[in-house]
Parts: structure tokens; sequence; C-alpha cells
């Protein structure tokens, strides 16, 4: 009788901290449930910006390179007469595609890529992505080994082989040192609806080929044609997902 | 009664190096002289800047690079004697193992020199020392070569403390490992550029242990029998044959690799490119004639016919064709990878462009670029001969009493 009363007394027990246990259970996951809401409200903030360009071939016309003089211009890149020692941060290429012949133009720089090969092999991490995607070198700690210009797949990077002069003070670089297009970074950090350099002195001509933007912002310009038009990434079998497409290739 | 446990090196006696022939004061004086103008070169590039180079933008990696990397690998494989030594048991190079650790080492920090040397900005070498970005072979070599030192002066203070010779083996265990990733971790600076259609493949790095194998034993191989020379003295006859098996096999090893990485390459047609480039374009010579033939067929016949009687002589040109040869091979893989366009827009031809995507970039090394190269093995020889002088690496004439050439 004593056993059966204590058996019995064993179970309601037992089914009284499965209770608390359950109660206790379900408060932890409002709790958790809450705080997803306030995570979700938090993340309705637009992400933080991924920046990039879209580059129209079609309307990139062949001959013309108001993109190169213009990103010159505003870096100040000077032209030694030397062109395989030069900095290049942008260069113009005409393409024939084999199958159907069809002849593109185009400009090309630093893909800016999410998983960037040059970033990947810099002994001492001077090369680094920012969290808004702008691929960059730091100047105080790259020591001009030049793997990252090994590594580029979009032969992009330049060592810089000798003295530079007239350096702008939003430009400022080194001998010795490695340096590729900044997706003119210091129009991004000082905030408004610039353009890139290129991308000014694209329009400027008249061609509207290239279009810089925030690819993360869904109501961006960049982001709506993309969306609409679609863009390739060149080499895309890599899988760096750059931040510079291009159309009509 | 069981014998006791100790090694042959307690039966030999060492002594710094006494050298009875002008040959080593020449050699001696030759390094400086190099070294002077070696350092000229070095000012002047860091001074005028890159662009008094045969380098540019399209071939950043240039002749330095080149001695750079046949010196590291080199060391790597002028472990051997040591090795063979300690790790294999081979008694014929036990009187030689601390000079065979003693040439890997400075044959390391000539490689080193020249690297170093080449950067952009030298002065910055503190900079490399103290930041780090884990997810970069290069980073990761720093380490590889500093601890190669490191494993290299414990390895001899093993061999040399009579108390600590029952590590020999396992100093010469670890150090042999640690090469072999060594010269992985040097073969992979160029196996991990997936922008590069010459280099996107993992087999160079097999590929440098075997030449590491070959030009390091050459090397050491020269070492014997110019110290063997100096002092008036003849090689121990085994040790001889023994190093010409070697050569012989590790050749075979080169071949091999250097085979299936062409081979493999031809199948693939993404790659026919760069193989008409290397094989039958700008780099046909070197590929042919410096690799295969200079480095390969004419060394590996040689050890197998055996044309020149005299062991000593034929040692002597196997072990300078494989240096040469293997030199050859290292310079096709990292100036013939630069010089081909890359192929950036698959399926497009390229009509133009204003940064050479179009064609073949040239590439000629500056006498700055020679200087630095050569001042590298300048410095590898010149601390090797004056280490053998002030230490006790040497076996004394009286224990080296085997069978000579």
């Amino acid at each position: 009788m004593t056993s059966i009363k204590q058996k019995t007394t064993d179970i309601e027990l037992s089914a009284s901290a499965r209770r608390r246990f359950l109660k206790g259970l379900g408060a932890v996951g409002a709790a958790a449930a809450m705080s997803s809401l306030s995570l979700v409200e938090l993340n309705a903030e637009p992400a933080v910006a991924r920046w990039g360009l879209l580059i129209d071939t079609d309307k990139c016309a062949t001959g013309c390179d108001a993109c190169v003089r213009g990103c010159n211009e505003e870096h100040g890149i000077e032209d030694t007469g030397k062109p395989d020692t030069d900095a290049k941060w942008i260069r113009k290429i005409d393409l024939k595609d084999k199958l159907s012949g069809k002849v593109s133009s185009l400009p090309m720089m630093c893909q800016h890529c999410d998983s960037a090969p040059c970033v990947d092999v810099c002994p001492t991490g001077a090369s680094f992505k920012r969290d808004d995607g702008v691929v960059l070198v730091n100047k105080h700690t790259c020591i001009g080994c030049r793997y990252c210009v090994m590594a580029c797949p979009y032969k992009a990077r330049s060592f810089i082989h000798e003295d530079l002069f007239n350096q702008k003070t939003i430009a400022p670089r080194g001998k010795g040192t490695v340096e590729s297009c900044t997706l003119c970074v210091h129009r991004i950090d000082a905030g408004g609806d610039q353009q890139t350099a290129c991308a000014d002195a694209c329009t400027n001509e008249g061609y509207n080929a290239i279009l810089f933007g925030n690819l993360n912002d869904p109501d961006s310009q960049i982001a709506t044609r993309l969306r609409e038009q679609g863009g390739m990434e060149l080499r895309s079998d890599l899988e760096l997902k750059t931040g510079v497409r291009y159309r009509n290739l | 009664m069981s014998e006791p446990a100790h090694t042959i090196f307690d039966y030999h006696r060492y002594a710094t190096f006494a050298p009875r022939h002008w040959g080593y004061y020449s050699l001696l004086a030759l390094c400086v002289v190099v070294i002077i103008f070696a350092a000229y070169c070095a000012y002047t590039v860091e001074h005028a800047g890159h662009h008094i180079t045969g380098m540019n933008n399209h071939v950043v990696w240039g002749l330095p690079h080149v001695f750079a990397i046949s010196l590291i690998v080199a060391a790597s494989g002028a472990l051997n004697g040591a090795s063979m030594s300690s790790l294999f048991n081979n008694k014929a190079y036990k009187p030689y193992a601390r000079i065979s650790i003693a040439l890997a080492m400075s044959l390391l920090i000539g490689g080193l020199l020249v690297l170093v040397l080449d950067l952009g900005r030298p002065d910055r070498l503190i900079v490399a020392m103290t930041h780090y970005n884990f997810r970069s072979i290069f980073a990761w070599n720093i380490f590889l070569y500093t601890g190669f030192l490191f494993i290299g002066i414990v390895y001899l203070w093993m061999l040399m403390e009579r108390k600590m010779n029952r590590h020999i083996k396992k100093a010469g265990a670890l150090a042999f490992v640690w090469r072999i990733v060594l010269t992985s971790g040097t073969g992979s600076i160029f196996g991990f550029l997936v922008g590069r259609n010459a280099l996107d493949t993992a087999i160079i790095a097999p590929l440098f242990i075997a030449l590491s194998l070959a030009m390091g034993t050459a090397a050491l191989t020269l070492a014997f029998i110019a110290l063997t020379h100096w002092q008036q003295r003849q090689l121990d006859a085994t040790l001889a044959r023994s190093l010409e098996k070697l050569i012989f096999w590790f050749l075979l090893a080169v071949l091999y690799f250097s085979i299936v990485h062409h081979l493999t390459n031809l199948y693939a047609s993404e790659h026919h490119g760069i193989e008409r480039h290397i094989l039958g374009g700008q780099h046909a010579l070197m590929f042919w004639f410096g690799h295969i033939l200079l480095g390969i067929a004419l060394p590996a016949l040689l050890i197998f016919f055996k044309p020149i009687r005299s062991t000593i002589r034929r040692l002597l040109l196997v072990s300078v064709l494989c240096i040469v040869g293997g030199a050859a091979l290292v310079y096709v893989v990292v100036i013939g990878s630069q010089s081909s366009p890359q192929r950036i827009f698959p399926g497009h031809e390229v009509l133009s462009s204003g940064f050479g995507d179009d064609g073949f970039s040239a590439y000629s090394a500056s006498v700055w670029e020679w200087g630095l190269g050569l001042g590298g093995v300048a410095v590898a020889l010149l601390l090797a001969l004056i280490v053998l002088r002030v230490l006790p690496f040497s076996p004394e004439v009286d224990v080296d009493d085997g069978e000579k050439v």
C-alpha cells in the first residue's frame, strides 16, 4: 500500500517537474522569439553597403578612353612614357567573341572581389577588403613583394617602379608598393550621391556605360538594373563574387 | 655481450676545415667581390626603383626570384647528406652530416637575402616579421624558413654534443619532414595562383620537392668535391657512387613530374595557349635545351653510360648540369607563367588592350638582377666557407680512410 502511495507521489512530482520544465522552456522560447523579432527589426535597417560597378559593353565605345583619363586625373597617375611599368588602375580592352564575331569594348579595373585572391595571398595583410566590399592596399604595411600582382586574375594591380611626383592628397601612393583601383573610396567616404571618376568621365562623354552604386540597396539604380537586365562577372568560374559586373558581353 | 648504444659519430674526429689549396682563398675573394657588387645593385634598385630592372607590371617576379627559389629548393635538398646519414643510416655520409647541414643553412640564407633585397620596400622587413596573414602561403613560408634554420642549429647540436647523440635520429626525422613541407610550401606559392593558367596546379609542389632533392644533392656533391680537392684528398668512392645514384633517381623524378605536369595541361584545351608558349614559343629553348637536355638528359646519360672515366670529373659535370638545368626549370615556371597573357575572357579574342592583354610579354634580365641573384649565391658560398673554416664540421683526414676515387 505504502509502495503504491509512494509511486503515485513520485508520478505527481515527476509530472509537476515536467510542467515546470515545459513552462521554463516556453519562457525561454518566448524570449528567444522576442529577441529574433528584435533582430529582424534591427536587420530591417539597410544592410551594410556593397559598392560596385555595372558596365554596359554595348554603350562603351571603341577607341574612347575617357574613363582611363578621368581616373588618372582624379588620382594623379601620370604617364611617364613607360607603358610596361606605369601604374594602370583602369585600362580599355577591345574583344571579339570567337563564336559570333561580335566586337565589344570595355574598361577593366580591380573587380573588388568578395573572395579576393590578392587579399588571401598578401603575407602582411596589407591587401584588405573593407566591410563595404572595397578592396584596398594599406600603404604602410605593403612590403612590395608583388605576390598580389601574381595572384590577381584580372591583371588589375600595379607595382610602383619609380619615384612619384605631383601626388594628390586623396590618393596617397608610394614607390615600391602595389596599388589598384580604389573605387574612388575618397568619394564614397565623403558621402553623398557621387559616382566614381571613371563613371563621371563616361557620362560626360555621353556614353553612360559605367554605373556606380550600392549593390546591397535594392532601390539603388545599379541593383535595379542588375535585377532587371542582369550582369555577368568576369571569370565567374573562379567564384570570386566580384563587385564589378558587365552587361552584353 | 651487446654492442654499446653509440653511433658511428663517436668514432669520428672533426676539425675546422684547413685548406691546402689556393682555390679556397680564390673562391672566398670572388664571393666578397660579387657580394660588394650585389650590394651596389640592391642599393641602386632600391634607390632608383624597379624600373631600371627587366621586371615590369607584366613580369613582376624576375631573375632574382629564379635565383632565390633555386637557392631555397637547393637548400632543402642539400640536407640529403645529413638525412642519408642520420635517417637512412648510410655510413658513407656520416662524416659529412655537419657539412650537409651547414651548406643547407647557408643556401637558404642566400636565397632569402635575394628575396628580401628584391622587395619594393626591404626596409619594411620588420613589418613582414610582425604582421601575418595566415591565409597566405607566403606568411607560412616565413615560419617554414626560419624554422628550417632553427632545426638546423638543433640538429648540429645533436650531432656535435656527445651527450645528445642519442637524439640524432629524432632531429634527423624532424629536419627531413620539415624540409619536405618547406619545399611543398615553396612550390605552393605558385600552385595556389588560380588566376594564372600555367600555375593553377598542385603538381608544382611535388615537382619542387623532386627538384630540390636533385639540385641540393648536386650542390652537396660540388661542395664535397671542392673540399676534398682543397685538402689535397680524394673523395670516398662509396660516397661518390651513392651521390651519383641519388642524382640519377632524383633527375628521373623531376622528369616524371615535369612530364605529368605538361601532359595533363595538354589534355585540357584551356591550357593549350600556355603550353604552346612554353613548349614551342618564347620559352621553348629554356625548356627543351635548359631543362630537358642540359638538366635531365645529359646528366642522366653521363651517369648511365659513364663516357667520362674519372668519377670526380663525371660527378662534377653532372652536378653543374643538374643545377643549371634545375634553374632553367625554375625560370620556365616563374617567368613563363607571367609572360603569357592571362585568360580573363574565355571565348573571346583580345583585339587590343591598354595593358598587354593581347600578347606575350618579353622579359630580359638587367645587370642589376644578375648582380642581386649572383650575390645570393655568393653569400651562401661565403657563409659555408667561413663556417667550415671556423667550426669543427670537417672529418679529420685520418678517419676518412675508405676507398678513393
